[in-house]
């Protein structure tokens, strides 16, 4: 069911959930409040990537943006039932109202359950301190959706505070776990490693960072043309673990005393990575500490556009 | 294994990372039969889409059919499309498919069981799979021993060897008493090792285990009241609301205690009433298990505190359907029955004094499967008893399928009345408040397998604990060797399993 509420308040919003709620007959088995900032030209995209979020993570979905009037109002949007299991709920902010948008999402977060902010496209410069990143334990940017993803990504690294991540991150963690599992037998020690990605590609840079502070060893960062990373190398002292992904989704793997293999590689869709990032929601060491690394590298501003 | 080497680019708080499992080749018996193509193939499809599939892998099929690698490519690929939980992929097959072998052979086929071992040879080379194996038999309990006999006979498992390693996939049912079952544990257990033995239960996933665990162990608010000072006692059932369909030769002769008390009711019980594990390390959890199954026992009186039934024909859902007898393929003076129901007492503090009721039955008014801990009556009623005449006891219910969840009833005021007093349903749904579509209980199951992930299979001693349980009963109604009661089709069961309960003062819940 799809009610749509113009000019109205938190209050108007709450009283129009209750009111469809009790006509469903539904209860409510919601496990969080998800608020997304997103770009009017873009709401479709994401509200669909939140749809399939939420089938996986019943939840608030609240979707702020900017409207075009003048006048000062909010629209309200509020989608229940049918193949929605929580709730999506698109605010439209007019006029000066936009200025003040958390005041009129801190009465619609649900009680006692985590909040999480996500900003699809470019996000705030310091999403902890943003107004409604403050509202959220958790702040979920993606440096692929500005202009500039390799100084956005390293910006990021350069503030990082808890409850922080990045869509960049969660991009590499099929590439992360085929990597891990090579080294789950022993193959002796690695030496050296290197990434090759296209030039711009925050993945592939921040894929780097983590090898470099996992193994301790140089890793380099080879740009060429793509798409997305298209090589890892691990030298260790038997020999090279390898693996090239050419278009984008069937990769190749090979290592010392195995035969080549084909594996599936796909470059992974944004409601993939939502998806996926909602499953995780306590504090992530690892990226921390990978963030730390790729702050710490002072050859990265090569990579960023202006350069 | 992984976890004899420090791998640096693993940590244990790194939560995102799977645990993929090591190069191996997948040995399918039945790979033809219906368990196979709805379930086995889609699971090991949604595996490799979800990334879990080590890139060393092969998928190697044994089976009658006169089939090549690309006939059964092809038979894979139908499968997979039509029943995996995850969207159909090109390259995500194109990886599968490069590891598919087919091996054309009998059970007792010697030339047969040779071509396997080339077939095996020859994957472990290409595909890189190392020589570890997993011999996966989904096969009517009749071929177990063919099988393994084949294994034995053409060396195709080294005992011994850890790496590589050999492991063995069997369904249920283990045994049809405690002595096939010790039987069958022996011949098992002079191919392979006791711990690469994986007995699968398909009807009780890992992931419902865990939710159990974790419901009973990760909160304050239930385990208080998990004894026989709150718990009247205790009903578990599964019902079905289907007939015994195409598996006559199965079911005949087996019935409903062997098909599913024995596995599945009786881990549902020990999981339920057993002690907190130190910890959900596989031996700790086993330790709790047996201790329960051993404390548990069969009814002193099995005259009254047992019933079997079997379907008469009748109307199910708006549907006509046959009787039991009537079923293509059994006999018509069958004595096997389609509805067992009976008594378990537990000899220990917490539960002495404490019936848990367990029954398992075909051709239900409905497909459920439920644990009801039912409570004690409150110490006094400080109302009018009319105020409380619509009240009845507090229940905690498990609900395991459909719709798994827990459901908590309780008396409430009617709103607007001087003091009626009337039995609510507070409901949770792990559907609702969780991922909509959790991976397939068989898609765990292999994983674990293929990963040498043993604590949720039972091992041997549970098995034979639960025979332990079962036989006097099964002796008992042998021996009456008179035709179980008829029970209409679409009701829930004979009226011998009413007074059971009716005996010591209670009704079955309606699940």
């Amino acid at each position: 069911m799809i009610t749509t509420i113009k000019g109205t308040t938190s209050a108007g919003v709450q009283t129009a959930i209750s009111e469809i709620r009790h006509n469903l007959g539904a209860g409510s088995g919601m496990v969080f409040t998800l608020l997304v900032v997103a770009d009017a030209a873009d709401v479709d995209e994401v509200r669909d990537a939140c749809l399939e979020a939420g089938r996986e993570h019943p939840s608030r979905i609240i979707i702020a943006t900017d409207g075009s009037s003048r006048s000062d109002r909010m629209d309200a949007e509020i989608q229940i039932g049918q193949d929605v299991p929580g709730e999506v709920i698109t605010l439209k902010f007019h006029g000066e109202v936009a200025q003040h948008k958390a005041s009129a999402l801190l009465p619609l977060l649900l009680p006692d359950s985590p909040v999480i902010a996500w900003w699809p496209g470019a996000g705030p410069a310091h999403p902890s301190t943003d107004d409604i990143g403050v509202l959220a334990s958790r702040r979920i940017t993606d440096a692929m959706g500005s202009e500039d993803p390799v100084a956005a990504l390293v910006e990021r690294a350069c503030c990082l505070a808890p409850g922080d991540t990045d869509l960049t991150w969660t991009r590499l963690t099929p590439w992360r776990a085929l990597l891990a599992s090579a080294l789950d037998r022993p193959r002796g020690t690695v030496l050296s490693g290197s990434v090759h990605a296209d030039a711009h590609n925050a993945p592939g840079l921040l894929l780097a960072a983590w090898l470099r502070s996992r193994l301790g060893v140089d890793v380099t960062f080879d740009a060429n043309a793509g798409p997305g990373i298209s090589q890892v190398t691990l030298t260790t002292d038997e020999g090279e673990v390898r693996v090239t992904r050419t278009d984008g989704k069937m990769a190749t793997f090979s290592a010392p005393d195995s035969p080549t293999l084909a594996v599936a590689l796909r470059r992974r869709e944004v409601p993939a990575l939502i998806t996926e990032e909602l499953r995780v929601l306590e504090s992530d060491h690892v990226f921390t500490a990978t963030m730390a690394e790729l702050a710490s590298d002072d050859s990265l501003t090569q990579f960023t556009s202006g350069s | 294994m992984t976890d004899s080497v420090t791998n640096p680019l693993r940590d244990a708080t790194d939560r995102r990372l799977p645990r993929v499992p090591g190069p191996c080749a997948l040995v399918m018996f039945g790979v033809t039969g219906d368990l196979a193509q709805k379930k086995l193939l889609p699971a090991i499809y949604d595996l490799a889409n979800r990334g879990l599939l080590p890139p060393g892998f092969a998928l190697v099929g044994y089976g009658r059919r006169d089939w090549d690698t690309e006939q059964f490519t092809d038979y894979v690929s139908e499968s997979v499309k039509a029943h995996a939980r995850t969207p159909f992929r090109a390259e995500v097959f194109r990886q599968l498919a490069e590891g598919l072998r087919f091996v054309s052979g009998a059970f007792d086929s010697a030339e047969g069981f040779e071509a396997l071992r080339s077939t095996l040879t020859e994957v472990d080379a290409a595909q890189g799979t190392e020589g570890n194996h997993v011999f996966y038999l989904s096969i009517p309990p009749a071929g177990f021993d063919q099988v393994i006999e084949q294994l034995r006979r053409h060396s195709l498992v080294d005992k011994t060897s850890t790496r590589p390693w050999s492991r063995v996939v069997i369904e249920k049912p283990f045994g049809h008493d405690l002595a096939s079952a010790r039987e069958l544990e022996q011949r098992v257990s002079s191919v392979f090792n006791s711990n690469d033995v994986f007995r699968i239960d398909h009807y009780l996933g890992k992931e419902t285990v865990q939710n159990l665990l974790a419901l009973r162990f990760a909160n304050q608010l239930f385990e208080s009241i998990w004894n026989r000072n709150y718990v009247s006692h205790v009903q578990i059932t599964m019902a079905e609301d289907i007939g015994i369909g195409g598996r006559a030769g199965y079911y005949d002769g087996i019935g409903a205690a062997r098909d599913v008390i024995q596995n599945h009711l009786l881990q549902l019980l020990a999981l339920v009433a057993m002690e907190e594990p130190t910890s959900f390390e596989a031996g700790n959890l086993r330790a709790e298990k047996e201790k329960l199954l051993a404390a548990a026992r069969a009814p002193r009186s099995l005259k009254s505190h047992t019933a079997r039934g079997q379907y008469t024909a009748g109307w199910a859902g708006g549907e006509r359907v046959k009787g039991y007898l009537q079923e293509d393929g059994i006999p018509h003076d069958s004595q096997t029955e389609t509805y067992a129901a009976f008594r378990v007492d537990i000899d220990n503090r917490r539960w002495a004094g404490v019936p848990f009721y367990l029954r398992a039955a075909k051709r239900m008014p409905r497909r459920v499967t439920e644990v009801a801990l039912m409570m004690q009556p409150a110490p006094h009623l400080p109302f009018h008893l009319n105020d409380t005449e619509q009240l009845g006891a507090n229940a905690l219910v498990l609900r395991i399928q459909p719709d798994e969840g827990v459901a908590l009833r309780f008396g409430a005021k009617v709103p607007a009345t001087p003091m009626e007093i009337r039995d609510v349903t507070m409901d949770f749904n792990y559907g609702t408040s969780f991922a909509e579509s959790s991976p397939e209980a068989y898609e765990r199951l292999i994983l674990d397998v293929m990963l040498g992930d043993p604590p949720l299979f039972p091992q041997h001693t549970e098995v034979e604990l639960s025979w332990k349980i079962l036989d006097p009963i099964l002796d008992y109604w042998a021996d009456k060797n008179t035709q179980p009661e008829g029970y209409a089709a679409g009701t829930w069961g004979p009226p011998s399993g009413k007074t059971m309960l009716e005996r010591d003062g209670f009704v079955w819940r309606r699940p």
